[in-house]
Parts: structure tokens; C-alpha cells; sequence
């Protein structure tokens, strides 16, 4: 077996017996996958399949980590002292899920430091949701209701995906995610029941993110470059397509229950199928977003790159004194 | 400018909470729940932009305890809403060392140093008497203990770490050492052996700094214009500013719930 740091590799001095014991590998790789049985760290797995996961396990990582900067822009404007509790308690379970999900890769040979510079350089990407802007407090109730839902709704399948860590640390985000969804429903709902003022506050947000919402699920089947492979290797179980339908018909009956008004002119309930129709989504505004056009992607990475430039010295200092501490065991040893 | 600490005059728009008429236990409860307030406030502002993915939760970890508290405290002297959102600058009774600005980590890291290690000695006093308000300190004694250990940990790591981190961990300290004077000083309502806790605490940051290879500040621990200021609700000017951004929302929804 191979341990997590090792790529996948064959002997050079054996190049017949080991194309055999690939072949071997893979077979078995695959047998393990078929039967729903989990890949830990030191299994063998293809070279494709680590890169893969590697490339998803970081945009997740990295979208938990850029996520937290729209709702601490509300952390010191929380207009009451229990949401304000709530919201704190919400942005720090985002940076804990960065956490998790960045040890996660590094269960796969990556390292935290490499990711981070593929995120400060452009390299690697995060979800495109966070470059919209949070203008209003209503945003804070509309990220956590739509957006985490629609999070919840991607993520939830991810519990069952064949890698053992990546599944595991999946189940405790979850978990906290659909806290956060909760939150973010009862806060607006508090508002659509008060004032006129809260509750057109609480309708503007909703119509603002409801549809970047929708985008959240990726492509359409049909465009989606990632997909096939990846429900081959049960990392993704459903399409992109099948959740957003899934999503679009869990939120239909909350919107009437908060008394919003989902913005889609075109949605309504298919008796044929049993689902809700839906209007055209503008496909050319999530193009243009994820290619760094949206409102708010130069913001997000100059504040995360200008973080992480301000906190080294931190970050110096404190291998500096771990190396120091380390010298000075050994000196008394 | 004058040595004498300003009188306790509450802003004449201060709604309920004036110390004056209050029970010695609401005074009490109110200046260590603005206390904890405003420096869950000043280390909320930290969130998304912490040196390591690991301090965003630490210092979100430290601020959420500190809301905690404050809310408790603030209940027991009023509503805790209309206690922090709608009250005037000059009605705050928070010491001025909380809420004076994050500056850099080193900055933020020396605030909380001075801080924890006299908010641990207090309610450690405090958990031990008959006050109303020992329960709650019998409980947030044992989160102080983790924030103290927290910054001590920095502490070591900054001043004995490069060049660079020791000459700002040393400035940080030095910056603030004037505001530590206030902490004891007395309070209606707190019955605690203040030259103690003075003694204990001096004796804990001196070991502290030593160990981190600073050097103790020598310059005095309370000016002509900060002796007793916050307690008495006269406060620096970065914190109406702070307030500002605080209350606004609320304040621009009158008889709003949220």
C-alpha cells in the first residue's frame, strides 16, 4: 500500500511485473469503489482520481474560507446582541470547515501553504457565490438560507463519497450547515413578520441571491467537464442538474411559508412531473463571474492575499520559537 | 486637563441604566459587561483577517465568550439590547483598554494579555463571594483561564520569536501599559481586595513578559487623563467610532425586533 505522500509509482528496475501489479491495483480500486466500500489515505488510487479530489476537497476548503468574509462584514453591525452571537459563532464554524476540509487534502500528499498559494494566485478557485456583495443585513439571512441550503443540497451526497476523509469530515459539516441554513431562514423570517422596512429588506436580499443561488450547482449536465468521471468514482452521486431541481422544490414551499417571493416569473408547480419549472438562467452572468468579472472577486482575494501578507511575521515568529524551543529540549537533553 | 477623574454623569439620553439611582450590583454588572462587550467587539472585527486559519477560530472562540458573558451580565443590570445599542458613549462604563483599537496581532495579542490575566484574578475573587453576580463568575473564570493561556502562548511565541514579532510584541505592550492602571481601581458593587489583585496581577505579567524576553514598561499605569476615565464613563476617541458602527443598524429601525 502506498501511504498518503507517495504518488502513485512503479518500480523502475521491474517495468513488466509492476504494469502487472497496476493492472492489479486498479482492478481492486475499482472492485472497492463498485461495492460502496471507502478509500482511506494509504489505499492505492489512481493518479487521476487523488488529483481530482485534491482539486475539489481545496476549492471547498477555499470557498469556506473566502465565504466568511461576507458575513463578518455584518459581525460589528449585528443588530442585536443574540444575532450577533449567532453570526460570530457562524463565521468561526466556516474557518473550523477550512480546517477540516484543508487536512482532508493533506491526506491526499497535499499541503495547506501550496493550496493557499494556488487560491492567492488565481490558481485554484472558490465558490463564485462569495463575489457577490453582502449590502444589506437581510443578506446575512439570504446567504444562510438559500446559499448554505443550496451548500447543504451539494454537500449532503458528499457523506457517501467513496473517499474515507473527505466523506467523514463532510458529515460534521453538514451537520453545522444545516444550523446555519436554519439561522439564516429564522433571521429572515423575523424580518418578513416586522417591520414594512425589514420585510422589503428581507425581499430585496432574496431577490438578489436567488438565482446566484441557482448557479450554485455548477453547469448545466450537458457542459459540465468534471461530472462523468467523478460519479464513476462516486465522489458525485447526483448531477448538477438533478440537485438544483432538488433544491429549487425544497425552497418553493419555505419561500411561501416566510411570505417572499422567489423572483422567477416562470416558476411554478409541474404536475407531469411531479417538480417545479423554472425560468432560464442567465448562464453568461455565472460565466462572467467565475472569470473574475463579478462584483466583488478582486475584493475577496485582496483582503485574503493581504491577510495572509500582513500575518507573516506571525507566522514567522512562531516557527521561529518552535525551532528555538525544539534547540533548547535538546540542549538540556 | 486635569488629574481629577471626570464625575459619574451619565449622557442625559442615556435611557434606564443610570448607575446613580441602580443597585451597587447593577453598576457593578454593567461595567464588567461593557468590559466584556466592547472586547468581543474589537476581536470580532478581526474575523477574515487573522494571520492563521487557526486564530480566526481562536479569536472568534475568545470573542463569543466574552458576548457570552457580557449578555448575562448586561441582563442583570437591564435589557441587554437597549443597554448596547442604545445607549450614548458617555453612558458605557467599560475600562479604556478594551476598547482601544486592534492595531496589529502583536497589538491585539498585549490588549488581551493585560486583559485575561486581570479578568481571571477578578472573577476567580469574585466566583468566592456571596454577589449576585459569583455565578457567573464561578463559570467565566474557567473560559479566562483558556484566553489567559491563549495570550501568554502569543505572547512567548511573538516576544521570543524573531526580531521582527519581539519589536512589535514590545511596542504593543508598552502602547497599552498606560490604560492597565484603571483595572484597580474601584467599582460600586465589586467588593474584591484590589491592592491583591494588583499585586497578583503585576507579579503574572511581569513573569510573563520576563519569560518572553520583554522588558516591563516603566512608565505609569494611568495618566492625568485616564485614572478611573472608563468606569466613569469618559472615554478615547476611537470608541465613539467604534459605538457609531455598532449601533446604527438598530438604531436606524426604532421598536424594530430582529
Amino acid at each position: 500500500m502506498a501511504t498518503a505522500h507517495q504518488p502513485l509509482t512503479t518500480a523502475p528496475h521491474q517495468p513488466a511485473a509492476a504494469a502487472v501489479d497496476t493492472a492489479a491495483l486498479e482492478s481492486a480500486f475499482d472492485a472497492a469503489v463498485a461495492a460502496d466500500e471507502r478509500i482511506e489515505p494509504r489505499d492505492w488510487m489512481p493518479d487521476a482520481y487523488r488529483a481530482t479530489l485534491v482539486r475539489q476537497i481545496a476549492q471547498h476548503a477555499h470557498s469556506e474560507i473566502i465565504g466568511m468574509q461576507p458575513e463578518a462584514n455584518w459581525i460589528t453591525r449585528a443588530p442585536s446582541l443574540r444575532r450577533k452571537a449567532i453570526l460570530m459563532a457562524k463565521v468561526q464554524d466556516e474557518a473550523g470547515h477550512g480546517l477540516y476540509l484543508y487536512s482532508a487534502a493533506e491526506t491526499l500528499g497535499a499541503s495547506r501553504d501550496d493550496l493557499l498559494d494556488k487560491l492567492h494566485s488565481g490558481r485554484q478557485k472558490y465558490s463564485s457565490i462569495f463575489n457577490y456583495p453582502t449590502l444589506t443585513w437581510a443578506d446575512v439571512g439570504a446567504i444562510g438560507w438559500l446559499v448554505d441550503g443550496a451548500a447543504i443540497t451539494n454537500q449532503v451526497p458528499l457523506c457517501r463519497c467513496s473517499y474515507g476523509p473527505y466523506a467523514r469530515a463532510m458529515v460534521r459539516v453538514c451537520k453545522e450547515e444545516s444550523f446555519h441554513q436554519r439561522q439564516g431562514y429564522e433571521l429572515l423570517l423575523a424580518l418578513s413578520n416586522g417591520t414594512e422596512a425589514q420585510h422589503a429588506m428581507a425581499q430585496d436580499a432574496v431577490d438578489r441571491w436567488w438565482w446566484p443561488s441557482l448557479m450554485m450547482f455548477g453547469p448545466p449536465d450537458a457542459e459540465s467537464s468534471h461530472s462523468e468521471q467523478s460519479m464513476v468514482w462516486k465522489i458525485k452521486r447526483h448531477s448538477n442538474d438533478e440537485l438544483r431541481q432538488r433544491f429549487v422544490d425544497i425552497c418553493v414551499p419555505q419561500a411561501e411559508s416566510l411570505g417572499l417571493t422567489l423572483p422567477d416569473p416562470d416558476l411554478k408547480w409541474n404536475e407531469e412531473r411531479g417538480q417545479h419549472d423554472f425560468g432560464a438562467i442567465d448562464w453568461s452572468e455565472f460565466w462572467s463571474v467565475l472569470k473574475g468579472n463579478g462584483p466583488c472577486n478582486d475584493q475577496r482575494i485582496t483582503q485574503r492575499r493581504r491577510a495572509h501578507d500582513e500575518g507573516a511575521w506571525v507566522r514567522e515568529a512562531a516557527a521561529a520559537y518552535a525551532a528555538k524551543q525544539s534547540e533548547r529540549k535538546e540542549a538540556t537533553a | 486637563m486635569t488629574a481629577t477623574p471626570m464625575p459619574p454623569t451619565a449622557a442625559p439620553s442615556a435611557p434606564a441604566a443610570t448607575p446613580t439611582d441602580a443597585p451597587a450590583v447593577h453598576t457593578a454588572a454593567l461595567a464588567l459587561g461593557d468590559d466584556a462587550l466592547v472586547l468581543s467587539h474589537r476581536l470580532g472585527e478581526w474575523a477574515g483577517h487573522a494571520p492563521v486559519l487557526e486564530e480566526e477560530v481562536a479569536l472568534a472562540n475568545i470573542a463569543l465568550d466574552l458576548l457570552g458573558q457580557a449578555r448575562v451580565l448586561l441582563s442583570l443590570a437591564g435589557d441587554e439590547d437597549e443597554l448596547a445599542y442604545l445607549r450614548e458613549e458617555r453612558a458605557f462604563r467599560n475600562l479604556q483598554l478594551v476598547e482601544q483599537p486592534n492595531g496589529d496581532f502583536a497589538h491585539t495579542i498585549a490588549r488581551q494579555l493585560y486583559f485575561s490575566v486581570y479578568q481571571n484574578l477578578m472573577y476567580g475573587q469574585l466566583a468566592a463571594t456571596e454577589s449576585a453576580l459569583a455565578p457567573l463568575a464561578a463559570k467565566a473564570v474557567k473560559e479566562v483561564a483558556y484566553h489567559q493561556d491563549h495570550a501568554e502562548q502569543w505572547t512567548l511565541r511573538l516576544g521570543d520569536g524573531t526580531a521582527a514579532s519581539h519589536e512589535r510584541m514590545q511596542h504593543g505592550v508598552d502602547a497599552l501599559w498606560r490604560f492597565t492602571g484603571e483595572m484597580f481601581g474601584p467599582v460600586a458593587g465589586l467588593d474584591l481586595d484590589r491592592d491583591a489583585l494588583r499585586e497578583q496581577w503585576t507579579a503574572r505579567v511581569t513573569d510573563v513578559l520576563g519569560k518572553a524576553t520583554l522588558t516591563v514598561p516603566e512608565g505609569p499605569q494611568s495618566g492625568a487623563w485616564t485614572a478611573g476615565a472608563g468606569r466613569e464613563g469618559l472615554h478615547t476617541e476611537p470608541f465613539g467610532r467604534m459605538l457609531a458602527e455598532m449601533q446604527h443598524l438598530h438604531r436606524s429601525h426604532p421598536g424594530a425586533s430582529w
